[in-house]
């Protein structure tokens, strides 16, 4: 492992913050009246467009798992077809898991759905950019010592992040601040951001200060 | 000995909890000082003489009545809209048709004819908004504190100055007829009285028959000066149907009748006044301070017009109260001191000027209600008063407490762990603490019983800290203090945190199943994340062999995560039970809550009938499901019997109670009385047969099927084929003690057969589960009971309660460990989620820490006629209602530390089927099936199996004492909060309450599984006697 990589890993993280940042601001000068809380359904369809963009983006550019062994053009179309699938399905899984915690059944059925996409664009689309539409290698990275490389353990740090940061959103729901964001879902898809955001923060600094006691086997 | 001494250290924990608990609450929970002064004639309230001028007349006192009689008509719960005068409604509008709107028709009429003879008001009730609370202000005219609401059926005597003791002595006949609860407030302070029950919320008809049947007659025979009719039939309606019931417009109507009857008959120097004495809310519930709660009507109504006017009292009570109790600010005091003597040097002012301007008269009228109103808050801020030192006392004894929980578990779990000096540090303290307050006592003084307990307690705990301080600094470092795990750890500090924020008290009930889950799923990412699990089918290459001799370790993947599936959708479906906090508008309580009877619709009401059967029969099939397959069922024993027999026996008993519950006003006037006989007879005879059945269970709790058999003897084949050399060290656990037992067998089969032909051979069947059997099997029995206590429909939630907490055990139990000659341990993490889950399943039956959620009608179950004076049977059901799952989980809190040996079996038995059975199996009948040794393994290490319970009950004990101690912190810390008395006093009065039953729940389930211990040892003695002879 170089420093180089650590940079690589820095850079590509800053862009992804960025990308959040400019999905709060650019929509402002197209569309009137847009602000984060109260027209938070687009915002969270644009931001979750943005964030998957430069994931692909980065994937496309980076390749940090570069050993594709096939690469016929049926091969990767399948291979497409399939993310999106797992895409969909762990939308649907986060929206089942929400009811199941509590949130309405009937109900803002929308904005928990919404919720769910943005959730899985943070956690679930940098999984599928990383280690393709394989559950196995998944399960593999997010159990001890089941790590490879650096973007597989800065991958593992941000999407458990971004689940305790969703998590934690949670808490405020209930006190009697009567503040705007204090609705579901919207301080659980800030709590969920906010969570990412420090994951893509943390990650590069905490293999930067771990990196000699940081050794990855490989496959 | 041993078991005796760990009972005996559990119930002095609980009674260092308990001493803090009572020392705490007395410095909380203070009472507000009663005055005995009484005002007379004599003394006229204010400085100079009275403006009336009517020292003079007879029969006058400060002044000259208006009125020579009362009549005084108090409708219980007569909130201001009902007795609202309603627009008659433009013909293009359709009416509004809610059954308690424009009922009272005469109130309307009479305002309308005679407007100066009548006047209509919306009194605003002082909560809390309980019937006593208000009678005693509306007679003393002062505030009601908090403390008085516990007391509501109960009620003592007022000792304050009041308005029936002043007619009384003033020579007036009072009359009263109605609820009782005057009875015990004014005793023998009426001419003449007729009492009727009030506790039956049930009976809707009783007391106003009677009040009917002797109003008009006394009425008319003229022997009285004050006339109090106390009706309680809107109340009783309101409690058992709600406002919205056609029953509520028919008991409008009557009191319409009622009032109308009264003013035909009124004469020239009579006043009318009709009262309610509170609201009630959209349930009919009152208690609290909603907005429905404490606007009540209040009607006045003479033949002579009506008049205004209003004397200054209030000032002489301020004085004389702070110069007795001194616990007024004075500042604050001063300043109305000085506002009450401007207006009446203003007042005095003006009378001498009669015919002064308006304005001054205004002036003094804004002083005078300022003056009142300042007064008012000053008495709402000071009657709370605390005892600082008393509350530190309690809190700090509930937290060495708690910190003694957490040092002993930890003890326990070591391996050279041993009871005696445990014992002798306990016994050394109480002595010490025993001779200390024996010369206390000798020397005269006095001390509250209270502060003695307390006083034992840290007494006997100090030598605990003494030798954990002497101990710590020598080795212990102070991480090790924390013996409980990250992750849970910041469960229980979230936990903890919780209760210091009125909001989410309030929301509890949704943050607990909120945390539960996030408990159970950060379980099941733990397991994964360790390796414990093994990856889906789907994705594992097909080895056979391989995959099921690697067994215990590891459990299958998507078989957890179906259980956590299953617990989550589980605890969401109870959620759906949930009952509104008042605070939240907004919410919407479930409307399967109520029972059967309130329901309009016929074919729902069958259709759900159909549904709390079927849970109850699903229960039961579950149950007996359960101990089939651990194959508990078969012996002849008689509690296995009864279980067999007598639990079906109690369903149908419970099925035709609710059945006769839910239709009993739809029964046919011939069998009323037949009717009427069941539901008194039928709970109390599914009560008598749960408790035969404990008693059985107690008297032989040992389930096991013994076969004798004299034969050949066998030779158990249990070696696994080998497949391969053990791979891990748990391969290597599993083997080698198959086949030590094995050599084991071989040789004494060896030694029986030089020793006699025919050795009589003795098979038990199903040892392995004896301990369990039992815990289940009293967990059953004891759910019928409170199962009837509540509301038909909460059966589904019991249903609920059983299935989550078997998925919760097999969750656990697939991440602790068989350590198996070792020390046994539960972890933290089954502890803590069993403790939320006891409070998950205590809101989702309907329960909310408040006093007017406390489900009352449980008191009637089996005694719909009330219970005459006793209070303790009623107190025993309420909270036996209340407090039902915290029962059910501290006793099947055991379970904890047997399910893990109990999964046990199923590793094996998968194992088994697909191997087939080799020649030497062959031979084996069925039943005797190579058993795994299960539960037995606990009792092969009886030291520290002991040690385990005792180590499980203090980890259950330390999870609820810190929740009791954050209760008290947070009620101490906020004491001068707006929501103290609303939210975190009830809070920590339900949690005492809750805790309290909980470890006498907890001590009776593990004295359970002590009691099935030594059964099983005499059995097995027995055996060997058998065999000896």
């Amino acid at each position: 492992m170089k420093d180089t990589d650590i940079k690589r890993l820095l850079y590509t993280h800053l862009l992804c913050i960025f990308s959040i940042i400019l999905s709060i601001f650019i929509p402002s000068f197209f569309l009137e009246n847009f602000s984060i809380l109260e027209t938070h359904l687009t915002w969270l369809c644009i931001c979750s467009v943005f964030v998957t963009a430069v994931n692909l983006l980065l994937y496309l550019v980076v390749k940090p798992n570069a050993s594709s062994k096939r690469s016929s053009l049926s091969y990767k179309v399948t291979r497409f077809l399939k993310c999106c699938i797992y895409f969909l399905m762990s939308c649907f899984f986060f929206h089942v898991i929400f009811v199941l915690y509590g949130a309405p059944l009937i109900e803002l059925v929308l904005e928990t759905f919404l919720f769910a996409v943005i959730l899985s664009t943070f956690t679930t689309v940098p999984c599928l950019c990383l280690l393709g539409p394989n559950i196995k290698a998944w399960l593999r990275v997010f159990s001890r010592n089941g790590v490879t490389s650096i973007w597989e353990n800065s991958l593992q740090i941000t999407t458990i992040s971004s689940f305790i940061g969703t998590w934690l959103g949670a808490f405020p729901i209930p006190l009697d601040w009567e503040r705007p964001w204090q609705v579901w879902p919207i301080s659980c898809t800030l709590g969920a951001t906010f969570g990412y955001v420090a994951g893509l923060v943390i990650s590069p600094l905490w293999i930067y200060w771990n990196r000699k006691q940081l050794t990855y086997k490989n496959h | 000995m041993q078991k005796i001494s760990v009972l005996l250290f559990l119930a002095w924990v609980c009674f260092l909890f308990y001493a803090g608990i009572a020392l705490f609450t007395s410095g909380f929970l203070l009472t507000r000082l009663e005055l005995t002064n009484h005002s007379s004639c004599q003394e006229p309230p204010g400085p100079g003489s009275l403006p009336w001028g009517s020292q003079g007349k007879p029969g006058a006192c400060w002044m000259a009545s208006r009125f020579s009689r009362l009549v005084l008509v108090l409708i219980d719960a007569l909130r201001f809209d009902f007795a609202q005068p309603q627009p008659s409604h433009s013909p293009g509008e359709p009416p509004v048709s809610l059954p308690f709107l424009g009922k009272l028709n005469c109130l309307q009429r009479i305002l309308e004819i005679q407007p100066h003879h009548a006047r209509l008001y919306q009194s605003k009730a002082d909560p809390p908004t309980t019937t006593m609370q208000r009678l005693k202000a509306l007679t003393t005219g002062s505030l009601p504190t908090f403390i008085d609401a516990g007391s509501n059926f109960a009620s003592h005597a007022i000792v304050e100055d009041n308005l029936i003791k002043q007619l009384a002595s003033a020579g007036r006949r009072v009359v009263f007829m109605g609820d009782d609860t005057w009875k015990d407030l004014f005793p023998g302070a009426f001419s003449q009285a007729f009492f009727f029950p009030s506790f039956n919320v049930r009976d809707l008809h009783t007391v106003d028959n009677g009040i009917l049947e002797h109003l008009y007659p006394t009425m008319d025979s003229g022997e009285w000066d004050m006339l109090i009719a106390h009706f309680l039939g809107v109340d009783h309606c309101g409690h058992k149907y709600g406002p919205h019931h056609p029953e509520m417009a028919k008991k409008l109507s009557q009191m319409d009748q009622v009032i109308q009857g009264l003013v035909e008959r009124l004469e020239n120097d009579t006043l009318l006044v009709v009262i309610g004495d509170h609201g009630m809310t959209m349930t009919g519930d009152h208690g609290g301070d909603s907005e429905l709660e404490i606007s009540a009507a209040l009607f006045l109504y003479s033949p002579k017009a009506l008049f205004p006017g209003a004397p200054p009292e209030v000032s002489r009570f301020l004085h004389t109260y702070s110069a007795a109790a001194q616990d007024l600010q004075v500042k604050e005091l001063h300043r109305l001191q000085t506002l009450f003597n401007k207006a009446s040097a203003d007042y005095q002012r003006l009378l001498q000027r009669p015919q002064g301007p308006e304005a001054a008269l205004q002036t003094v009228i804004t002083e005078l209600q300022q003056f009142l109103r300042g007064v008012r808050a000053m008495c709402i801020q000071s009657w709370a008063r605390f005892s600082l030192g008393r509350m530190a006392g309690g809190a700090a004894l509930m937290a060495a407490a708690c910190f003694l929980c957490l040092l002993v578990s930890q003890w326990a779990t070591s391996p050279g762990f041993c009871f005696r000096p445990l014992l002798t540090l306990m016994a050394c303290g109480l002595a010490g603490t025993i001779v200390c307050a024996g010369l206390l006592t000798t020397t005269g003084l006095k001390l509250d019983p209270v502060v003695l307990g307390a006083m034992a307690a840290a007494g006997s705990l100090l030598p605990f800290l003494w030798k954990a301080w002497a101990g710590w600094g020598s080795r212990r470092p102070l991480v090790a203090l924390l013996p409980i795990p990250g992750p849970v750890l910041l469960f229980l500090l979230i936990r903890f945190a919780a209760f210091f924020s009125d909001s989410f008290v309030v929301a509890e009930a949704r943050a607990t199943p909120f945390l539960l889950g996030s408990l159970i799923l950060l379980l099941i990412a733990q397991l994964h994340w360790e390796g414990k699990l093994l990856p889906p089918k789907l994705l594992t290459i097909p080895r056979l062999c391989f995959s099921a001799s690697t067994g215990p370790p590891r459990h299958n993947g998507t078989h957890a995560l179906g259980l956590g599936v299953g617990l989550l959708l589980c605890i969401r479906l109870a959620g759906l039970f949930h009952r509104c906090p008042e605070e939240t508008p907004a919410c919407h309580s479930s409307p399967w809550l109520s029972p059967l009877a309130s329901m309009v619709g016929g074919r729902a009401k069958n259709l759900w009938y159909g549904a709390c059967v079927g849970a109850l029969v699903a229960l039961l099939a579950a149950v007996r499901l359960w101990l089939r397959r651990y194959s508990n069922l078969k012996s002849p024993e008689p509690s296995v019997l009864f279980v067999r027999w007598g639990l079906p026996l109690m369903a149908l008993g419970t099925a035709a109670y609710w059945a006769l519950a839910s239709g009993a006003d739809e029964a046919p006037p011939r069998l009323r009385a037949l009717v009427a006989g069941a539901s008194v007879v039928l709970p109390r005879a599914v009560a008598g047969l749960a408790a035969s059945g404990l008693m059985l269970l107690l008297w032989r709790p040992v389930t096991v099927l013994v076969k004798a058999t004299t034969g050949a003897p066998r030779t158990r084949t249990v070696l696994t084929p080998f497949s391969g050399p053990p791979t891990s060290r748990a391969d290597l656990d599993y083997v080698v003690p198959q086949i030590y037992r094995h050599m084991q067998e071989e040789f004494r089969g060896r030694l029986e057969r030089t020793k006699s032909q025919g050795p009589l051979t003795v098979a038990a069947c199903h040892l392995g589960s004896v301990y369990s059997a039992a815990m289940v099997t009293a967990l059953t029995l004891l759910a019928f009971p409170l199962l009837l206590l509540h509301a038909e429909r909460i059966s589904l939630v019991f249903l609920l309660l059983f299935l989550q907490s078997f998925l919760l055990l097999h969750l656990l139990a697939a991440g602790i460990p068989i350590t198996t000659p070792g020390p046994f341990t539960v972890p933290w993490q089954a502890v803590s989620a069993w403790a939320l889950m006891a409070t998950q399943t205590f809101y989702s039956m309907g329960h909310q820490p408040v006093f007017p959620a406390i489900h009352w009608h449980a008191a009637f179950v089996g005694f719909p006629e009330g219970h005459g004076s006793s209070t303790w049977l009623p107190a025993l059901l309420v909270g036996a209602n209340t407090f039902a799952s915290h029962l059910l989980f501290a006793v099947g809190c055991p379970l904890l530390l047997l399910w893990p040996f109990l999964c046990e079996n199923q590793g094996p038995r998968k194992r088994w089927q697909p191997l087939g059975r080799n020649e030497a199996e062959a031979r084996v009948r069925p039943e005797e099936e190579e058993e795994p040794l299960m539960e037995m393994r606990l009792r092969d290490a009886p030291h520290h199996f002991n040690a385990a319970l005792l180590q499980l009950s203090l980890k259950y004990l330390f999870v609820l004492g810190i929740q009791i101690l954050a209760c008290a912190l947070a009620a101490s810390i906020l004491r001068r909060h707006l929501m103290v008395w609303k939210v975190f006093a009830p809070k920590f009065i339900f949690e005492a309450m809750g805790f309290i039953v909980s470890s006498v729940g907890l001590f009776l389930g593990i004295a359970l599984v002590m009691r099935v211990d030594g059964a099983v040892s005499s059995w097995f003695r027995q055996l060997v006697l058998a065999q000896q002879r």
